[in-house]
């Protein structure tokens, strides 16, 4: 019984890293990486610039082997696979479509490459995953002649119309202009839903980790911080980094609280809650919300997010902000 | 300002092409000296029935061709592999050859065959030729597939990988597609410094294996003859046209 159950659990992570580590001649890029997926999870992989993000993907994808550590897909090791051979398929961040090939004949290049699989097969597949992205009719266009969200969804399609057990995402949605990159993330969430396969998604934009995926592992300098739920890494970020890196913070006498937890009113509330007094420095309104900076006693700064309808503040008025002691960040370090 | 550019530029051309020009309105001239005594067309014809040149164009195209069919070939891989390799201190040797002066290439070819011959029962000629362009002729397709290559995304590379093509099927496929245009240009470009060769291959000519620059010179050496001008043309605008499609195509992104 203890076995079976191992071995389902096993089975379970589609994709597995174990201790992963990438050494360059000098600059360590992973030191020591793990987390796995499940079947249909939407995993991202948040991070600054340089934490190792694409790196972690380039050894997933067989790019490169790393140092030291394991990565397993669907249960089996893959080391030494050529990517050719792995399972896994990526988007890259500028897409890489063929230039020289139409969107129909990128979307069937993995098809194409495969042994017994017949034309009308692939006439149809490519089909339907042009279809899935909602790019009927544009088959016989090339790269150059199709939009900067059209390209993002055939790189897409031809990735998925292999059907990888995961599909890894680098930044796939930094090259959009911002309207359209919103858009798109509804897309792709509803696109990864409907396909089911798992996706690994990098992103150095917190709000797109925490508004798509289902768990998320924030980096840095080549280590993972912490991983969890956008909830939970959110509300109970475990240190500072992760704390700032999902959200703005102030830092109050050691303790964290989001802007959006703090209240403020021209008298103190006297209602048990934590408290600070200010000096409003700024108020900036924002159509959904106003900024409001105050300067604390010691010199420090504190900002609150209002709602709309709360009430307004002059410039250099004495103001108290506060918020519940449950609201506070408790990092440790 | 904006004039001054454009009567610089103009001197530049006219310094450049006016000997060109002389030579093409001397190809018509019906005089043997170089004094205008009116139109002819008889040279053109002349060049047509004089063996010895169409035997010596037979041969330099016949060399050009091969020599550039094979140095393409090599070349293609050979700058693909320095790519690939990235291996800065071969790539910039490739200057080195371009920059030795083609008598010492010459000397030294013609002194390279002469050991091999000691080996080999062969003598100068077609061959030796051929060897010795497909020589000189390879740094040149080396330096213009490389800088093709360098605007080459190596993740186009990386994704028909990931997507399932091996290593053969992408150079296939997605490479040699996306490098075509540079392919071509490397290859007009051999065609033209072969055609064109003097140096090296008189000095490593056998008999039977003269070439039509070979035969220009001898004939320029015995006075100018309006024969030469009007053969002189016709190289000039065929290869004139070579050289303006290679670098039409090499442009082209
Ligand atoms: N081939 C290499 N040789 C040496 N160092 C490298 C190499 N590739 C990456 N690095 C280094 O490894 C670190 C991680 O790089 P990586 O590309 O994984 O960062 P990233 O998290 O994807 O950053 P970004 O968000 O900017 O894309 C960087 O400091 C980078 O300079
Ligand atoms: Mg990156």
């Amino acid at each position: 019984m203890f076995l079976r159950y191992i071995v389902v659990y096993e089975v379970d992570k589609v994709l597995e890293l174990r201790a992963l580590t990438k050494h360059y001649p000098n600059h360590h890029a992973l030191k020591g990486i793990s987390f796995s997926l499940t079947q249909g999870e939407f995993f991202s992989l948040v991070g600054p610039s340089g934490c190792g993000k694409t790196t972690t993907l380039r050894l997933i994808g067989g790019f490169e082997e790393p140092t030291s550590g394991e990565i397993t897909l669907a249960g089996r090791p893959v080391a030494g696979l050529p990517p050719y051979r792995r399972e896994v398929s990526t988007v890259f961040q500028n897409y890489a479509l063929f230039p020289h090939l139409t969107v129909a004949q990128n979307v069937a290049f993995g098809l194409e490459r495969r042994n017994g699989v017949t034309r009308s097969t692939i006439r149809n597949r490519v089909e339907q995953a042009l279809a899935l992205v909602q790019l009927s009719g544009k088959e016989a266009r090339k790269p150059n002649q199709i939009s900067g969200g059209e390209r993002q969804r055939v790189a897409l399609a031809r990735s998925l119309v292999v059907e990888p057990k995961v599909l890894l995402l680098d930044e796939p949605l930094s090259a959009l202009d911002p309207k359209l990159r919103k858009q798109m993330r509804q897309e792709l969430k509803s696109l990864q839903r409907r396909v089911g396969i798992a996706f690994l998604f990098i992103t150095h934009d917190q709000e797109e980790a925490l508004s798509l995926s289902d768990r998320i592992a924030v980096m840095n300098q080549g280590s993972i911080e912490q991983i969890g739920k956008p909830r939970e890494l959110y509300q109970e970020p475990t240190s500072r980094f992760v704390a700032e890196f999902l959200g703005e913070v102030n830092w109050v006498n050691g303790a964290g609280i989001r802007p959006e937890a703090i209240r403020v009113s021209k008298e103190n509330p006297a209602n048990g809650a934590r408290s600070v007094a200010g000096v409003v420095e700024s108020s900036t309104f924002l159509g959904n919300v106003t900024h409001l900076a105050a300067r604390l006693p010691n010199g420090a700064n504190c900002t609150a997010q209002l709602p709309l309808n709360g009430c307004t503040f002059e410039l250099g008025e004495p103001v108290h902000l506060w918020w519940d002691a449950s609201d506070e960040l408790r990092v440790s370090a | 300002m904006k004039r001054f550019l454009a009567l610089y530029a103009g001197a530049a051309y006219l310094f450049l092409y006016a000997p060109l020009f002389v030579l093409g309105v001397f190809s018509f001239n019906a005089s043997k000296i170089a004094a205008w005594r009116g139109f002819t067309c008889n040279w053109y014809a002349k060049v047509f029935h004089d063996p010895a040149l169409l035997d010596g164009t037979m041969n330099s195209l016949t060399i050009a061709l091969v020599a550039t069919i094979v140095s393409t070939i090599i070349g293609t891989l050979a700058g693909y592999a320095l790519w690939k390799k990235r291996l800065p201190w071969l790539t910039n040797s490739l200057y080195l050859s371009l920059l030795t002066p083609e008598i010492v290439t010459g000397i030294s070819l013609l002194a390279f065959f002469e050991w091999a011959f000691h080996f080999l029962h062969v003598q100068l000629g077609m061959h030796t030729v051929i060897l010795a362009h497909i020589s000189f002729s390879l740094a040149y397709v080396v330096i213009v597939i490389l800088a093709r290559l360098r605007t080459l995304d190596p993740a186009l590379e990386e994704a028909a990988l990931d997507l399932g093509a091996n290593e053969w099927e992408v150079f296939r496929r997605i490479t040699v597609p996306l490098l075509l245009p540079g392919i071509i240009a490397a290859a007009l470009l051999c065609f033209t410094v072969s055609f064109d060769d003097y140096v090296i291959t008189s000095l490593v000519a056998g008999v039977n294996s003269e070439t039509l620059p070979m035969i220009i010179y001898a004939m320029a050496r015995k006075g100018v003859s309006p024969e030469v001008n009007a053969l002189s043309v016709m190289i000039t605008m065929g290869l004139g046209v070579f050289i303006l499609v290679a670098g039409r195509l090499e442009q082209r992104a």
